[in-house]
């Protein structure tokens, strides 16, 4: 089974602990917080496996690019500790089998992936997209299984990833953008930290965008709006790509509005916290967020995640923002109309 | 030689009467596994009057006669076992009246579930009454008669406990109101503070006498209805979660799944449950107390909450519920039926141990949707297959796994629910003799010629 690539050293020289120091939900001093990952990393128990909300933040807080996080699912699932119900888990594993039930399109050797979230359909079409719409694949046979990480099964990831990986590379894609933002991190973080090997060039879709922005300039219309940025989970393994979200702010005019929340202190869409916590966790933070967002003027809040999308977009809208995919924000600049929309639910009674 | 098909035509309308080839072919059938078995005559009567003078004239010629609401039991209830004459009551649909006041809306016989269901929406946006999980064409009387369930059954029970009056056409021709309209104008109740002689027409599948009104009980429609999944992946959880969220009395409808697919059923129960407020602070403090009450599964990680996203939700609170016909589907060729007896919840683990049992004996796809009934006093545990109608043989195996499981159900303290004429057999072998005595008695006494739908509750010669 392929192994973390995990340096010990680096961890035993570093002064401040910012993997734990820093974390939002676990409060501990330098000297607790050296003890507790001392303890995590030679294999014993600490309380930090079961406090651990996987947020995914330590990985982004780690200054040597030492794998905190996946050390600490690593170790959750050695020691069978449970970061969720094993019910919900057991959904999980079992939902995402790759089974056959996948899609590709006319595929050429730059693709777009859907992950297994056939929503992107309604977001990948228009000028944004026009050369490469139908190049697509979607299913569990393309699934980055990075929602594991969630689950303390990073044991499943490795499994499924290389197989997920040779599917792709099948059908002859050169050149993938995720519109998943998970699936980016899985390729350029997760499996270079296990070993495994990506023969194809993954894009992160803001970096796709930027590059069709710069192609239809004379089309952009500045939005002169003011937006609340959400992370998601997965950009924590992903930090360097958060420049992209500046630089297309930055080309269809928009503002990142300065917030408590936001950056490396942002906080996340809870959902998965309601799950593995409970509610009360998943409200507070749900609603300082909200909060936050209110409080710093912006009158849109920009979604990266669908997941995020499902857990916030009705609860900003009901406190009068408006949610809209990074996707959507780029279409208005070049005229055309936002396409992921809340869906009108309307409970039978 | 009387000519029954002129006699019919002397009461109502020629176009609605017949004893065509194709007519008689369709009436001869359900969408379940019981043997087809064709009618002589088919009529579709308008008034009440002249329901009681088909009534006389079966009587006077000794012909069986069927009535029959949406005919969607799955069981063959409403197969004429003995041919005769099968009386349609489609065209008896109205909507009568509403009394906003005292909660209650009085129908004629063959009045729909969709139909009430449209005409409160459009109406009496703020009434509701138990919606069931069949197609919508499904009568409100013959729903009762079957005592079948609904959206409100797990707080007020089976579908005929909210039925509050009757008007019935006896056996040998006479009509008769049942309940508070006997002696009042009002139908606010199908019994209390009278003998409750209602209970004289229900699970009796038209042996009995043809319900020409009825009257059912609505109750506040809440301006909020959220759904909430909790899973386990311990069947002998089940009971036990089943009862304390429904001790919160917090919650509308409870309904467990089981079934091995899409993959995301599979080694898990699914207890999908409703909470309604006028409210979002109604809501969300009906959703803390459900969340307290199966906390302890949850710190053990024994059970879990789903996060639901809106495009979720949509499916599961539509009603009624289009999964049942998604599942008929599944193994292809659209046939399904399911036997459900209703039993205490404590048998939830063997049921369902047994459903997968048979599902693997006769190499059949299954699923199973537990109700509550009640608050939790019961459940209605359905073992449902699947089978291919162009295939005798999946239909052959799928008769034989509900044979079995409905003897596994009677053996381990259930009694079926709506149960087919085999199944009825087995559950007279079972009964009191002397409750069995007290049946066949009122039976006789009600229906002297035993025209009613003959075949069911018949004890063999």
């Amino acid at each position: 089974m392929l192994q973390l690539q995990f340096d010990k050293d680096k961890c035993t020289k570093c002064k401040a602990v910012p993997c734990l120091t820093k974390c939002q939900y676990i409060e501990l001093d330098v000297k607790a917080a050296k003890q507790q990952w001392s303890k995590i990393i030679n294999g014993e128990n600490s309380f930090v496996l079961e406090a651990c909300t996987t947020c995914y933040a330590c990985e982004e807080y780690c200054p040597h690019g030492n794998h905190p996080f996946y050390m600490i699912v690593d170790r959750q699932e050695e020691k069978g500790i449970l970061p969720a119900p094993r019910p919900i888990i057991t959904m999980w594993i079992n939902q995402c089998q790759p089974v056959g039930k996948y899609m590709v399109g006319m595929l050429q050797e730059k693709a777009l992936s859907y992950c297994l979230l056939p929503q992107f359909n309604i977001l990948a079409h228009g000028k944004l997209f026009q050369d490469i719409e139908y190049s697509v694949i979607v299913g569990q046979e393309f699934f980055c299984n990075a929602v594991f990480l969630h689950y303390a099964k990073t044991s499943l990831i490795r499994e499924r990833l290389p197989v997920i990986i040779e599917n792709i590379v099948k059908y002859g894609i050169r050149e993938l953008v995720c519109l998943h933002d998970e699936c980016y991190a899985t390729y350029t973080s997760i499996a270079p930290a296990y070993g495994i090997e990506v023969p194809f060039k993954p894009v992160h879709y803001y970096e796709y965008l930027l590059e069709r922005l710069k192609n239809l300039k004379y089309q952009v219309t500045p939005l002169n709006l003011k937006v609340a940025y959400q992370r998601n989970c997965s950009t924590r393994l992903i930090p360097q790509i958060d420049h992209f979200v500046d630089d297309i702010f930055h080309a269809i005019g928009v503002e990142r509005v300065k917030r408590k929340y936001d950056k490396q202190t942002a906080l996340c869409c809870g959902e998965i916290f309601r799950m593995g916590v409970g509610p009360d966790l998943a409200d507070d933070v749900q609603k300082r967020n909200i909060d936050d967002m209110l409080e710093s003027g912006a009158e849109y809040v920009v979604f990266n995640c669908p997941a995020c999308w499902d857990s916030l977009a009705y609860k900003v809208a009901a406190r009068g923002l408006k949610p809209i995919h990074m996707i959507d924000l780029c279409r208005l600049a070049i005229g055309e109309a936002q396409s992921l929309q809340l869906s009108k639910i309307e409970a039978e009674v | 030689m009387i000519d029954i098909l002129q006699e019919l035509s002397k009461i109502t309308d020629k176009d609605y009467i017949s004893n065509n080839k194709e007519e008689l072919y369709l009436y001869g059938r359900d969408p379940g596994l019981m043997p087809p078995h064709e009618p002589d005559y088919v009529v579709m009567p308008s008034t009440v009057d002249e329901i009681q003078a088909i009534v006389r004239l079966a009587n006077r010629e000794k012909i069986p006669l069927i009535p029959k609401g949406g005919g969607l039991s799955l069981t063959g209830l409403v197969i004429p076992q003995k041919g005769g004459i099968l009386l349609d009551m489609k065209r008896m649909g109205q909507i009568l009246e509403v009394n906003e006041s005292a909660g209650y809306v009085i129908v004629e016989g063959g009045t729909t579930h969709g139909a009430l269901k449209s005409f409160l929406l459009k109406n009496y946006p703020h009434l509701r009454h138990s919606i069931p999980d069949s197609p919508p064409i499904t009568t409100i009387a013959a729903n009762a008669v079957i005592h079948g369930q609904g959206r409100l059954t797990q707080q007020h029970g089976f579908n005929s406990d909210m039925v509050c009056g009757l008007e019935v056409v006896l056996p040998t021709g006479e009509k008769c109101k049942i309940g508070s309209c006997a002696v009042s104008p009002y139908w606010f109740s199908k019994g209390p503070p009278l003998p409750d002689l209602s209970s004289l027409f229900f699970g009796w599948f038209g042996t009995t006498g043809i319900i020409t009104k009825l009257a059912l009980r609505l109750y506040p429609c809440k301006k909020i209805r959220d759904a909430m999944l909790f899973l386990t992946d311990e069947a002998e959880l089940v009971p036990e979660i089943m009862r304390k969220l429904g001790r919160t009395e917090m919650i509308e409808d409870l309904v467990v799944t089981a079934q091995p697919i899409p993959l995301r059923f599979r080694g898990n129960y699914y207890i999908l449950f409703y909470i309604t407020g006028d409210t979002e602070e109604e809501v969300e403090f009906k959703k803390k107390m459900a969340w307290r009450a199966v906390w302890e599964y949850f710190e053990r990680r024994e059970g879990g909450f789903v996060s639901l996203p809106p495009e979720m939700k949509a499916p599961m609170l539509a009603m009624p519920s289009k999964d049942t016909t998604r599942f008929a589907d599944v193994s292809k060729g659209g046939g399904f039926e399911y036997s459900g007896p209703i039993a205490p919840l404590e048998k939830y683990p063997v049921y369902v141990k047994k459903l997968a049992e048979l599902a693997d004996k006769y190499d059949l796809f299954y699923s199973s949707a537990a109700r509550m009934i009640d608050g939790g006093h019961c459940m209605m545990f359905s073992f449902s297959y699947t089978f291919n109608r162009a295939d005798p043989d999946t239909m052959k195996r799928a008769k034989q796994a509900l044979d079995e499981a409905a003897d596994f159900a009677l053996e381990n303290g259930g009694v079926m629910w709506k149960p087919n004429i085999d199944e009825q057999q087995m559950t007279m072998s079972k009964m009191d003799p002397d409750t069995l005595n007290l049946m066949m008695r009122i039976k006789k006494l009600l229906d002297p010629n035993g025209i009613m739908n003959p075949g069911n509750w018949e004890v063999p010669q």
